[in-house]
């Protein structure tokens, strides 16, 4: 296995599709001659050309609309948002084209595209750049969504993702891009809809995924000084939920805490807690804790930032109250 | 009919042509039949939701469509019954659609504005004002991108070409030289906003300018001259492959949806019943009636054979299943995960 950052990871798996379908073609801003905003693009139009690899104006619901439409016809588009704060303007398109094509049709126009870029917050980019709406998507009946945290899953889960028939959305982590991992060289695809275990553990379940995984697994650390065994499940795909993998592993632990990046309304913590209450009633020996970013615009102030977002001891601290320490 | 030949000459209008006229009668007379009788269906509650009819307008189908081959592709937005039936889809599946059934050409989940046939390259009926715009850029995108001469053409009203949808697509359409014609049907009022108080320039053809498209202004009710335009605006995408902007002046009689009265509010009777001599089924009767291969009887015949196609689709409509329940569920997402 070669270590990858999670950045080269997403661009080997733009490649070998681009590579193995020519169908696949990447459209977005700054995708082509400049590298990618961020360089998950890099190289790609240099080996591609400007047919498979497209700069697009500064016209996210345009050029969006111009991917569904290819994608109507039967095009494999790959539509970069450079970052996912943007694509409120495309959102049209992606909520009232792409997820209902298929449907409204009675099955006869195929919808297989990737939306993808970074989202969440970085550092001190302020309200309108510090947004996670992986829970906006997972509303949507005919859309998946799809939230990478290592550069293994990043791969894996993207070469599922262009290959899928149905509308994908991909959101990334712009913090993410740096972090180094192994990845499987081959053909690596990690099938959507399939939660991962990233560190097992009897005590109680953290559920995370994207941008919490990374603190999960510190917070769970922390919690072995303590002699409390934590599980630690990566969602990885947040629509289909792999409600399974959820109840098996809290049927163990009885206890459970749910990070997310985003804010706790409505957020994909809820559709979670939602189903282990049901399906999980009796194993429960705790009420689910859940940790959100703070219900706030996000600020730009160093500090007040960090108080906003979710962090290794704020998941440490939860885990200890579900298990009444 | 005879037409002055350049030189001075007179000829008589061929066989060919008058068939072909009369092809574009029937069409533009079938699409009004229809409509009434989904005027009078929905009335009765047979149909549902909002429901758009396309009287007064038939010609601009009818002309468009007359210009493309099979495996061209057409998209629209919620007004589409009359170019539905112009593009070939059978008088049953469109009716059978509204009606809501299993047989409908969207198997009765897409309904007045979702009517989609694959096969006819008809590519939806779609219900946010403008949004389909750029998805005709992307059909286009597609044609060019596998090396394809086919076109698109796409239909929306003129209150459309005031949203963001419509600018950054003509942008992209002509910056990439995309085959797609850019059709904008003006009727004059944006439900039932008049063309004045919502544009700024109300010549919608001038648009065209600000991306370099070329762009025409063309009389709506006579189809034959709908035709023309047309002609010029395909063979422009599929021999060049350049995109067009064409502005198609026409009206609708009835109002913006069903639960919209004609008139009365925001238009008068008498601006109505103007519009209502320029019809362009008379105008194209009248002209062929002018050259002598049209009259009364033929109209009758033509008349009859058109209501007994209507009500045969009433019929079908009638008659056939809704959709199962297990249809609910079924095309949220496609059956095969993986290609």
């Amino acid at each position: 296995m070669a270590t990858l950052t999670y950045r080269d990871a997403l661009n080997q798996a733009l490649r070998e599709e681009m590579l193995r379908d020519d169908r696949v073609f990447l459209m977005g801003e700054e995708v082509a001659q400049y590298d990618g905003a961020y360089k998950v693009s890099r190289g790609l139009l240099k080996e591609f050309g400007p047919r498979r690899v497209v700069d697009t104006p500064i016209a996210e619901l345009g050029f969006t609309g111009i991917g569904v439409g290819a994608a109507m016809v039967g095009l494999r588009p790959i539509i970069e948002m450079m970052t996912w704060n943007f694509a409120l303007l495309a959102i049209d398109q992606i909520v009232n084209s792409a997820a209902k094509m298929r449907y409204m049709s009675g099955g006869q126009i195929g919808m297989p595209i990737v939306f993808r870029g970074p989202g969440g917050a970085a550092l001190q980019l302020a309200a309108q750049h510090s947004q996670a709406f992986e829970s906006w998507y997972a509303h949507i009946p005919g859309l998946k969504v799809v939230a990478p945290a290592t550069p293994a899953d990043a791969k894996g889960l993207l070469k599922a993702s262009i290959r899928d028939d149905n509308p994908v959305v991909f959101i990334e982590g712009e913090m993410l891009y740096n972090l180094k991992g192994e990845v499987p060289e081959d053909d690596h695809v990690v099938p959507i809809g399939v939660a991962d275990i990233k560190r097992a553990g009897k005590d109680v379940t953290i559920i995370c995924h994207s941008k919490t995984v990374g603190p999960a697994l510190k917070a769970a650390e922390a919690l072995a000084a303590e002699g409390i065994d934590a599980e630690v499940i990566d969602l990885r795909s947040i629509r289909p939920l792999d409600t399974e993998t959820i109840l098996n592993s809290v049927g163990k632990t009885n206890r459970c805490v749910v990070a997310e990046e985003g804010w706790a309304f409505a957020g994909v913590g809820a559709q979670v807690v939602d189903t282990i209450q049901r399906e999980a009633f009796d194993s429960l020996d705790a009420p689910i804790l859940r940790v959100t970013g703070a219900d706030v615009p996000m600020p730009y102030n160093k500090h007040l930032e960090r108080a906003a977002k979710v962090d290794a001891s704020k998941i440490q601290d939860a885990a200890k109250k579900v298990l009444y320490l | 009919m005879t037409t002055t030949a350049p030189g001075g000459k007179t000829r008589a209008v061929d066989q060919a042509t008058q068939a072909l006229h009369r092809g574009y009668l029937r069409q533009m007379l079938l699409i009004r039949r229809f409509e009434e009788k989904t005027g009078e269906a929905y009335s009765l509650g047979k149909i549902g939701g909002f429901c758009h009819l396309y009287i007064g307008q038939e010609a601009v189908a009818v002309g468009a469509m007359a210009t493309l081959r099979p495996d061209d592709h057409v998209i629209t937005a919620y007004r589409e019954h009359g170019q539905a039936l112009a593009r070939g889809l059978s008088a049953r599946s469109v009716m059978a659609e509204l009606y809501g059934k299993a047989t409908g050409s969207s198997g009765g989940k897409g309904g007045s504005m979702h009517i989609f046939d694959a096969a006819k390259g008809f590519l939806g009926g779609h219900g946010i004002v403008g949004s389909h715009i750029p998805l005709a850029a992307g059909v286009a995108f597609a044609h060019k991108y596998r090396g394809g001469d086919q076109v698109c053409l796409c239909f929306f009203g003129e209150a459309a070409a005031n949203i963001g949808a419509f600018h950054e697509t003509l942008n992209m359409a002509e910056l990439w030289d995309l085959p797609v014609v850019f059709v904008i049907e003006n009727n004059g009022y944006g439900m039932g906003t008049a063309v004045a108080r919502a544009a700024a320039i109300t010549n919608f053809a001038d648009r065209g300018a600000a991306y370099g498209m070329a762009s025409e202004q063309v009389d709506g009710q006579n189809v034959l001259t709908v035709r023309e335009a047309f002609d010029r605006a395909v063979a422009r995408a599929r021999k060049q492959s350049k995109p067009t902007l064409l502005e198609i002046k026409t009206y609708r009689y009835v109002g913006h949806s069903m639960s919209d009265a004609a008139h009365g509010t925001y238009r008068s009777k008498e601006e109505v019943d103007q519009y209502r001599q320029k019809d362009p089924i008379a105008i194209l009767e009248d002209l062929m009636r002018a050259a002598g291969y049209w009259d009364d009887a033929r109209h009758q015949a033509l008349d009859a054979e058109v209501m007994a196609e209507v009500a045969d689709s009433v019929t079908f409509a009638e008659e056939s299943p809704d959709p199962d329940p297990s249809a609910l569920f079924r095309d949220v997402y496609a059956e095969e995960g993986h290609t």
